[in-house]
């Protein structure tokens, strides 16, 4: 019973989500809507569990002194701070939760996104090395997309032929064909794995997959 | 919609109304929208002969016993059709159109200075009805029918004992190098599951390839480490993890701080990784599941750790980065195949093959449909056709 009742479940949640698919009946419509509140039902209460899975580990990372246990101060401090705040001003705007949020946890949020550029560049770097055919052709093709992509690149000229243009017609082309293949190779593979879902024949997702 | 609802509103203030004498539109017909749940109806007329000097039609509504009529939208001039459908904001209905009521419907014109012309003839009777069927899903009702035979039908002769080829998918054999390095190197395993939640198929995915990989770190005696973004998937793969350990004999090596939530957020999360493969210096990195712009981050941290890196995404925006900064990628589709593949289970690996025999019909209608758009877009078609006939 343990495993045939989820199997059991993910098979009738699974043939209802097709059928309403196909029926535009409201009352099918209403079963999806429920569902889709259900899901956001289970979150909810799920985010508790989080919530003590994160203090657990980083109360066992400061007790036991491991690597980096003084990063796990911050958490637990910045965790009770921010709750604190939260239940005695609220979180709208102007409130001293909104102003830790937004001078605090935005910038450091941004900072983090901001090393994307350096990561780029040495990503970059290692990938556009020329050491065969491949990786030669990904670097012509990346200089051609990155020239036609910036002011300067639209004086290259030959003729009627120029760099944007060129660079646009590699991204509509070569690029979007490659692109659909994928999403097509996807697509296929996404429906094969919901199929084996809920027939039940891919099962380790439940845990145990005999 | 924000125009219709100010006109209403405008209308609904009163004024006097100046008369034209250009002449309304003709011919109305209200009819029930078909193939759909019962709450639009479609109105059509002929356009008034004076459409030039008109600026745009109102449209009324009247309910039984069709004494009142109220505005309920307009269209330009030379329009012919309107669709009285139901609105919901934020699942307050602004405007209803109800299954199984009576509708009737006139327009008249509107002239540029506001003035207008008289009403039309009312239209007929239209009753909206509820339909079971959405016929203009049929091509995926067909679509999904037949990949769910060849499906059934690659499943049935697998069990009849014929044997699938699959080809060879790098990344996956990578795996069990990279686990066996982790061994020996005496460091964890670490296994990123994505952003999603469980909700996506990409992340289902991942926990089934979680349960195979967990069995290699069990039988290797290694650590697993697995930060989530989602407390469900933390959940589930809590529960994938463990079974793994326990169906492998090793039930007290599972350690369930190894499986635990991160952080809520895309850039907390992603720091909070690049932390644990600064400090806990995991030989081997697997990104498995759906990922947005923290994927490069995630990646060039452990490339500069010197982990040897696994990542398998369907997120085509994503897939550059992981090639870059990865020593394998698992692309697309093969996220998919994962589990069939590593598991090597006989019926798995046949519904493999079921996605490549839908590629090869997909891609004979592809040139098919391709062949006929190119002759009938320059006429070349009917012009052999002409040519045939003539000779």
């Amino acid at each position: 019973m343990r495993r045939r009742g989820p199997l059991a479940l993910a098979f009738i949640a699974g043939v209802a989500m097709i059928i309403q698919f196909f029926s535009p009946h409201p009352a099918l419509r209403t079963v999806y809507n429920e569902a889709l509140n259900w899901y956001r039902i289970i979150s909810a209460f799920t985010f508790m569990l989080g919530l003590i899975s994160l203090m657990r580990s980083h109360i066992t990372k400061v007790t036991h002194k491991r690597a980096g246990w003084g990063y796990s101060i911050v958490t637990i401090v910045s965790f009770i701070v921010m709750t604190i705040l939260g239940f005695a001003y609220g979180t709208g705007a102007g409130t001293p939760f909104d102003k830790m949020y937004e001078y605090v946890y935005a910038p450091l949020g941004a900072t983090v996104f901001s090393l994307l550029a350096f990561y780029l560049a040495s990503a970059s770097f290692r990938a556009f090395r020329a050491r065969n055919i491949d990786a030669t052709i990904l670097l012509v093709v990346a200089i051609i997309i990155m020239l036609g992509r910036v002011p300067v690149g639209s004086l290259i000229r030959w003729g009627r032929f120029s760099l944007p243009g060129l660079a646009e017609w590699i991204m509509a082309y070569p690029n979007m064909a490659a692109q659909r293949g994928l999403l097509i190779g996807i697509a296929l593979g996404a429906i094969c794995m919901w199929l084996k879902i809920i027939l039940g024949i891919e099962r380790s997702y439940l845990g145990r997959g005999e | 919609m924000l125009i219709t609802i100010l006109l209403l509103v405008v209308s609904q203030a009163g004024g006097q109304d100046t008369l034209t004498s250009f002449a309304p539109p003709t011919n109305i017909i209200a009819k029930d929208a078909p193939w759909d749940a019962g709450n639009k109806v479609l109105i059509t007329w002929h356009p008034s002969v004076d459409k030039d000097s008109l600026a745009y039609y109102e449209i009324w509504r009247a309910t039984p016993p069709f004494t009142q009529y109220e505005r309920i939208g307009v269209v330009g001039s030379t329009d012919s059709l309107y669709e009285d459908r139901a609105i919901l904001e934020d699942t307050v209905v602004i405007h209803e159109v109800t299954p199984g009521k009576q509708y009737m419907y006139k327009l008249r014109g509107v002239t540029p200075d506001g003035r207008f012309t008289i009403f039309s003839e009312p239209s007929n009777i239209a009753i909206p009805r509820i339909q079971a069927f959405n016929i203009y899903r049929l091509n995926v009702l067909i679509a999904f029918v037949l990949f769910t035979a060849l499906f059934l039908y690659s499943i049935e002769k697998s069990k009849r004992g014929f044997k699938f080829f699959i080809r060879r998918i790098p990344g996956l054999d990578a795996l069990d190098e990279a686990v066996g390095r982790a061994t020996e190197m005496g460091k964890p395993v670490l296994y990123s599951p994505g952003l999603n939640g469980i909700d996506s198929i990409s992340t289902i995915a991942s926990m089934c390839i979680l349960g195979e990989v967990a069995r290699k770190v069990a039988r290797y005696e290694s650590r697993l480490i697995v930060p989530n973004i989602d407390p469900i998937v933390m959940t589930v793969a809590q529960e994938v993890v463990k079974e793994a350990y326990l169906s492998e004999g090793k039930p007290h090596l599972y350690r369930e701080d190894d499986v635990f939530f991160l952080a809520a957020q895309q850039f907390p999360y992603a720091a909070g990784v690049s932390g644990i493969m600064v400090r806990e210096r995991p030989a081997t990195n697997l990104f498995i599941g759906y990922f947005y712009a923290e994927s490069l981050i995630l990646a060039e941290a452990g490339n500069m750790s010197g982990a040897i890196q696994v990542a398998a995404t369907d997120a085509i925006m994503q897939l550059p980065f992981f090639i870059a900064a990865c020593d394998y990628t698992i692309i697309g589709e093969e996220l998919y195949a994962a589990s069939a593949y590593l598991s090597g289970r006989p019926d798995l690996v046949a519904t493999i093959k079921t996605e490549d025999w839908f590629k090869m019909i997909l891609l004979i209608l592809t040139y098919l449909s391709s062949i006929i758009v190119l002759l009938t877009k320059n006429n070349l078609l009917l012009t052999i056709f002409k040519v045939t006939g003539g000779s």
